[in-house]
């Protein structure tokens, strides 16, 4: 062993990502297109832009590493199929797009408390870089702080920042069981302190829903717990969710006034609300603003990449 | 009575003979502005073995607006800033370097708020990491992040370096337990990162912040995550005859699908001298054992409790104990949590590395760093994070021995290419500081490093925040060599 030894981990070989690269280029304003499931989010894509793909396909899946290595237009949904397969999943939300746009997207899946936030999921991070470069960041293991922590800065970026070729993330293991429970008039607050750690609590303020999830014993002790504050019965699975996404905190979330809203479903414990009314715009700090204009100067000086797209203005 | 308390007040505010210094000193209080041979030396240091720090003057605020106010003399005055909080980083993150002034946190260190409908508390960046679990302990809550330095080491240390510990193999690390950061920038204004809401519109900027090791800004307010406390908890110890079959079974639990709260190794050296130490009841005559937790509720626990007993089984494990009370399982606890101490029975020195490997890995890196041993001519013990891959090599040396030094080094730095060359990582907790920034360039490569050094730009674009620390030089806000050298017109 010498020390010249450089790491596996340095520069990607892989001719699929290289061409991905030339695809972005070097100038000219571009932005990738997943399942654009979310695509108006956080601002019209400026006239002019070109649309690029990016590379598809499972790399390298590792269940005992619970860590897969996956191209960024591979879909979710193929993914979780391949995962599954093995008794995994990934914190990823399932509606149609890609792991790419999830990522940069950023939004978590409902049932974030029992399968990981979306920011948590992504280990390593390939993006081409407004300069046509492949820049790598983060590491393949589950633990890692070597260096600043740009795959945080990827996820919910919209793409402005890099647009992403290839990721690690982290997968975690399916549980033995998972069942729905419903009750009409069923307080959410006393059922979230009832239970230990539920994977979701929904209320719609008049019904309340509950995903336990584990050992079939335990998940039957917890549905006794919830039975004591509710006459639960078991379900198929959550209600439909009206298309409106709002980011509360979890005591605002309880606290929503329906006039506001419309029809709602509030994901307990987390703040967020589906409702059939947009939530009105939320505003950003100033100083803060400096800070990311500055990073997004930065990473892209020309603002070739996701033009029109603005994270703050989600 | 008048004249005492103005000659009280006129020996207070007596020149320091720098006007930043006397600034500072009318800014917070002349006593929390220490200037002093003593004082300084004490901050030119931390627990790492790195020397070569150069403190300019330590101040200790104790409001958010006194953080605030000695950010802003420093720019006025062009000098660096070093945030700090109890001083035990390994990789020499705390370590001043140019005679900045040295921000220590410590009297910032109440517990502010504990908001159950949101599941977060509010604390100040000075808070010991025990102190807080404590705290919350009446309320059902942790803090889940549990680093072996967990009795004095403080929240704000905890979120520059993403500090980990053997519970975060189930519950994660530091970051996944910040929810919101107030920070002073280093321009000095106060922002908060992050948020309670589900989703924090604009960049993660709480995210990156997080293991920035104090180099984009001062924490000053922190709303950390509550973890429920798990009413059933089943503490295993495996002895195995290798260290190998210890390694095999850590990663056949997890390729099982289990994650267990914990799953920590350690190999024969440190059970001899734990057993001396505090006697935690390790078996002497293994050569690996395994201490493995798992929590949850009843049912759960026991059928996972089971399968890993089974796998260890499986991989040779020559007994499996099961703590019988709540004693039994501190005890075992204490033994992995006072293992560094230990080692000082046995040498004066130590030098703990810190890289992860792949769990699949581990038993081959393992062979690898004890032929390292060998090789150096030196002892090295294995105490670590298994379940994660988190290797903690402990070279024990005596650095009086002429010449050790440089073997010390040269091990080291054959453990970090033995870790990359396995598919692993830097480093898992500790943080790069000043330790492994010459080994950057091993595992990224210049445009990587690069656009690290844009985000650390976009934050601080006059480097003045705990400069020469993480990006190795060649890279703006990375020239340690200047800085090393303390420049003549300050402080000499």
């Amino acid at each position: 062993m010498t020390d010249s030894t450089t790491s596996p981990l340095l520069v990607s070989t892989d001719p699929v990502l290289a061409e991905f690269a030339e695809d972005v280029g070097t100038s000219e304003p571009v932005a990738v297109a997943g399942g654009r499931t979310r695509w108006e989010l956080g601002g019209a894509l400026g006239p002019g832009t070109r649309i690029v793909t990016a590379p598809s396909g499972i790399v390298d899946y590792q269940p005992e590493e619970m860590t897969v290595r996956v191209r960024a237009g591979t879909s979710v949904a193929e993914l979780h199929d391949e995962l599954a397969a093995k008794g995994q999943r990934t914190g990823l939300p399932e509606r149609g797009g890609t792991i790419g746009g999830a990522l940069v997207v950023g939004e978590n899946d409902y049932r974030c408390l029992g399968r990981g936030r979306l920011r948590e999921t992504l280990l390593q991070v390939r993006y081409v870089s407004a300069e046509g470069l492949m820049v790598n960041s983060g590491g393949p293991t589950v633990k890692n702080v070597s260096g600043f922590d740009l795959p945080r800065l990827m996820v919910g970026s919209l793409g402005t920042l890099g647009l992403i070729a290839e990721v690690i993330l982290r997968t975690n293991p399916i549980p033995a069981v998972s069942r729905w429970f419903c009750a009409a008039g069923a307080d959410p607050g006393a059922v979230g302190e009832a239970l230990l750690a539920p994977s979701a609590v929904l209320a719609d303020g008049q019904q309340t829903w509950v995903e336990l999830e584990g050992h079939g014993a335990d998940v039957d002790e917890q549905a006794a717990r919830l039975r004591t504050v509710g006459s639960f019965e078991v379900v198929d699975g959550p209600p439909s969710f009206p298309p409106h996404r709002w980011s509360l905190t979890p005591g605002q979330a309880l606290e929503v006034d329906d006039a506001m809203l419309g029809d709602h479903v509030t994901i307990v414990g987390v703040g967020l609300v589906f409702a059939s009314e947009p939530q009105p715009r939320r505003s950003i700090e100033p100083n803060i603003a400096i800070v990311s204009d500055r990073i997004k100067s930065n990473f892209d000086p020309t603002g070739r990449l996701n033009p029109g797209r603005n994270p703050a203005q989600k | 009575m008048l004249a005492g308390m103005r000659n009280r007040f006129s020996r207070r505010t007596e020149t320091s003979g720098d006007p930043f210094v006397d600034a500072l000193r009318g800014a917070l209080s002349p006593e929390r502005v220490k200037f002093d041979g003593a004082h300084r030396s004490l901050h030119s240091h931390d627990a790492s073995v790195f020397d070569g720090g150069n403190s300019g003057p330590v101040v200790y605020p104790e409001t958010t607006a006194e953080v605030q106010a000695v950010v802003r003399l420093a720019n006025d005055y062009d000098r660096n800033v070093v945030p700090r909080g109890a001083g035990t980083g390994l990789a020499g993150g705390a370590i001043p370097l140019g005679a900045p002034v040295v921000v220590a946190v410590t009297r910032m260190n109440a517990v502010l708020e504990i908001d159950p409908i949101n599941m977060v508390a509010w604390v100040e960046p000075g808070v010991i990491n025990l102190d807080l679990t404590k705290h919350l302990q009446p309320f059902g809550f942790h803090f889940a992040p549990d680093p072996s330095s967990q009795q004095v080491c403080t929240i704000g240390g905890n979120v520059a370096n993403n500090s980990g510990g053997p519970h975060c193999l189930a519950y994660g690390v530091t970051n996944a337990h910040v929810v919101a950061l107030e920070v002073v920038l280093p321009s000095g204004d106060v922002v908060m990162l992050g948020g309670l809401e589900a989703e924090p519109q604009g960049l993660d900027l709480r995210g990156v912040f997080v293991g920035s090791e104090g180099t984009l800004g001062i924490t000053t307010r922190v709303a950390v995550r509550l973890t429920k406390n798990r009413p059933e908890v089943r503490t295993l110890l495996l002895s195995f005859a290798t260290v190998s079959d210890a390694a095999n079974t850590v990663s056949g639990v997890i390729a099982a699908g289990i994650v267990p709260a914990a799953m920590e190794v350690m190999d024969q050296r440190i059970t001899q001298a734990v057993e001396n130490y505090v006697g935690a009841g390790y078996p002497l005559d293994a050569a690996a054992v395994l201490l493995a937790e798992v929590d949850g509720l009843a049912d759960g626990v026991d059928i996972d409790a089971d399968r890993i007993a089974e796998i260890g089984r499986a991989n040779g494990a020559t007994a499996v104990r099961l703590a019988e009370s709540d004693q039994e399982r501190a005890l075992l606890w204490k033994g992995r949590k006072t293992a560094f101490g230990a080692i000082a029975q046995i040498a004066p020195d130590y030098y703990l590395h810190d890289t992860v490997v792949p769990r699949s890995a581990l038993a081959g890196v393992l062979e690898e760093i004890y032929a390292i041993a060998d090789r150096h001519d030196l002892l090295i013990m294995n105490v670590f994070h298994a379940g994660d891959g988190n290797l903690h090599p402990l070279i024990i040396f005596d650095a009086r021995h002429e010449g050790v030094l440089d073997r010390v080094h040269a091990a080291g730095a054959d453990i970090i290419t033995a870790s990359l060359d396995a598919g692993g990582v830097l480093s898992g907790e500790h943080g790069i500081g000043v330790e492994k920034q010459q080994y950057m360039e091993r595992m990224f490569s210049a445009d990587d490093l690069d656009h690290q050094n844009r985000l650390r730009q976009g934050f601080d674009p006059g480097c003045r925040t705990n400069p020469g620390k993480v990006i190795p030089s060649g890279h703006s806000c990375a020239d340690i060599q200047s800085l090393r050298a303390v420049p003549n017109e300050v402080w000499g």
